[in-house]
């Protein structure tokens, strides 16, 4: 009878444990299929904030810090200078290998190219000289411009062969100077720069606004420059008071000065906290356009001086041959002349306001 | 032949700034320079770290390969110095630095810099070794005295250690294992090559 009563009360208790047992399997199979579903609760709420922590968990705390070092971030340091903050600052690299490379490089080879160019030129072309000299002349430049024009190149000259010692110096002049001799000239050159920059900026200024007027391009400036100016035979088209040509090298010296003034700001004064990125970038701007604007520049003086007959007259006199006027501006040639015969007058007709 | 390297233990470092006095104080070095300085990133937060940096006296520095007069030279313990007679204060080597470590004095009006100083390992200069001449210009020579720079000398936490790479790497090495970390060389992979 007790044993009857206990297999019951053992089947009574295998049958409860099993439907506790399958309970407990349903539990955990809903759980199972339901409990990831609540991550949405969390990721509809702030899924911005669950995705850091999941990083922050995932990823090397050390190598975060090194990582942030490498980026260059600013961190907190009671020392004062530049930049103070910041461990390790990337762009040097990229300023180096621009600078020792492309820049002086291709600088050097460009200024070389350019040198070799207008030698072969003057070898093939030779120089353009006058038909004749007529004895009478035209005024072409007032006191101010030549003034002006000389300020800025005798400066120009300054700043161009003290900036390119900088830039070249190491590798041409140290071989020939010795170390002590050209950190001698260079501690001269560089503050000779920095100070005559601030005068070449004031002489090219008002020297460029001056011009602008008169380099404005026109019709008869492209048909020059795609004769050559007569350079290379054919036909030398008329051109006004400033031909084709000059009016690019107008346009290169104002562009590349500047490029030059803005670029030099940054190098200049080192005490207005600029970034070491701003001064780098700047370097490089400041080089490329030198560059640039020297290699012009070359060019402008061939052809002002050896280049063309007549032409340096214009600049150191004022006057100019009625004949160069008539061979290289036939335009403004007629200008004036069609002014002086009407106003009897032999003034150059300003160039600046056109005269009908 | 030893070459001498800087190492600072981020772990260990605890921004007291003893390095920075010590090195101003044992170089007499002027107002507005300091060749070392101690940066703290993720400051007040979690995974704040220190670190003391100077000049780290780089294999193939990158100051040197800019500087237009060529005034910098290695010494044989590969410490990276520069002559004050030749340099022109162009601010080249603080473009061209990763660690910001050239420092120039104002010299006059307009921010002219004056003479490029930086950290020398306390090696001195060009001059003569303990030289009143040297120690006007780069400070204490206290590498030709046998000893090594002060602020690892006077480092509270020896979190800072300079000296010989290949010690200074054991050192650390010891310091890893005890830890069970991976390594945090600070500065190595850009400072030096693998073969130096």
């Amino acid at each position: 009878m007790a044993e009857q009563a206990n297999t019951t009360l053992n089947r009574r208790d295998s049958r409860r444990s099993k439907r506790v047992l399958f309970l407990t399997l349903a539990l955990l199979l809903l759980g199972t299929l339901a409990l990831p579903l609540t991550g949405y609760l969390v990721t509809g709420v702030s899924s911005v904030e669950a995705a850091a922590a999941q990083q922050d968990a995932s990823s090397n705390p050390r190598a975060d810090y090194w990582r942030e070092v490498r980026e260059g971030n600013q961190g907190v340091t009671t020392t004062q200078g530049p930049e103070a903050g910041i461990l390790i600052q990337n762009g040097g690299q990229n300023w180096r290998q621009i600078r020792q490379g492309p820049v002086t490089t291709y600088g050097a080879i460009g200024l070389g190219v350019v040198i070799l160019m207008m030698v072969i030129f003057h070898v093939v072309v030779g120089r353009a000289k006058l038909e004749t000299r007529t004895g009478k002349t035209i005024t072409r430049w007032s006191m101010l411009d030549r003034v002006l024009h000389w300020y800025v190149a005798i400066l120009f000259i300054i700043l161009a062969i003290t900036g390119i010692s900088l830039l070249f110096g190491r590798e041409f002049l140290i071989p020939v100077l010795g170390k002590e001799g050209f950190a001698a000239f260079a501690a001269l050159a560089k503050p000779v720069h920095d100070y005559l920059s601030l005068f070449f900026t004031a002489g090219i200024t008002i020297m460029l606004l001056k011009w602008i007027g008169q380099n404005i391009p026109n019709a008869a400036d492209v048909r020059w420059i795609l004769s050559g100016g007569g350079y290379f035979g054919g036909k030398h088209e008329p051109a006004g008071f400033v031909n084709g040509g000059e009016k690019v090298w107008y346009w290169i010296l104002f562009i590349g000065s500047t490029a030059m003034i803005g670029s030099g700001i940054f190098l200049l004064f080192p005490n207005l906290d600029w970034t070491r990125e701003a001064m780098q970038n700047a370097n490089i701007i400041h080089g490329i356009s030198g560059l640039l604007v020297i290699a012009g520049s070359i060019g402008h003086i061939y052809l002002g001086t050896i280049g063309n007959e007549g032409t340096l007259e214009g600049m150191v006199t004022g006057e100019v041959d009625e004949q160069w006027a008539k061979q290289h501006h036939a335009l403004w040639y007629e200008e004036v002349k069609g002014s002086t015969s009407s106003a009897g007058g032999a003034a150059r007709p300003s160039p600046a306001a056109p005269h009908e | 032949m030893a070459r001498m390297k800087f190492l600072c233990d981020a772990e260990r470092c605890i921004e007291c700034n003893g390095c920075v006095t010590a090195c101003k104080n044992e170089h007499e070095v002027p107002w507005g320079v300091n060749r070392r300085r101690v940066v703290t990133l993720d400051d007040g937060v979690p995974g704040e770290r220190s670190i003391s940096v100077a000049c780290m006296h780089c294999t193939d520095a990158p100051c040197a390969a800019v500087c237009p007069v060529d005034c910098f030279y290695t010494t044989d313990d590969g410490i990276v110095l520069h002559d004050k007679d030749l340099c022109i204060g162009c601010g080249y080597c603080f473009y061209a630095c990763p660690f910001g470590a050239p420092q120039y004095p104002q010299k006059e009006a307009f921010g002219v810099r004056g003479k490029m100083d930086k950290c020398t390992f306390c090696a001195g200069g060009p001059e003569d070794d303990g030289s009143a001449a040297e120690f006007e210009k780069y400070g204490r020579n206290r590498i030709a005295e046998g000893k090594l720079p002060i602020c690892a000398e006077m480092c509270s936490t020896k979190a800072l250690l300079a000296g010989d790479g290949d010690m200074v790497a054991d050192i650390y090495r010891e310091r890893i294992l005890k830890r069970s970390t991976r390594p945090q060389t600070w500065g190595w992979g850009v400072a030096y090559k693998a073969d130096s």
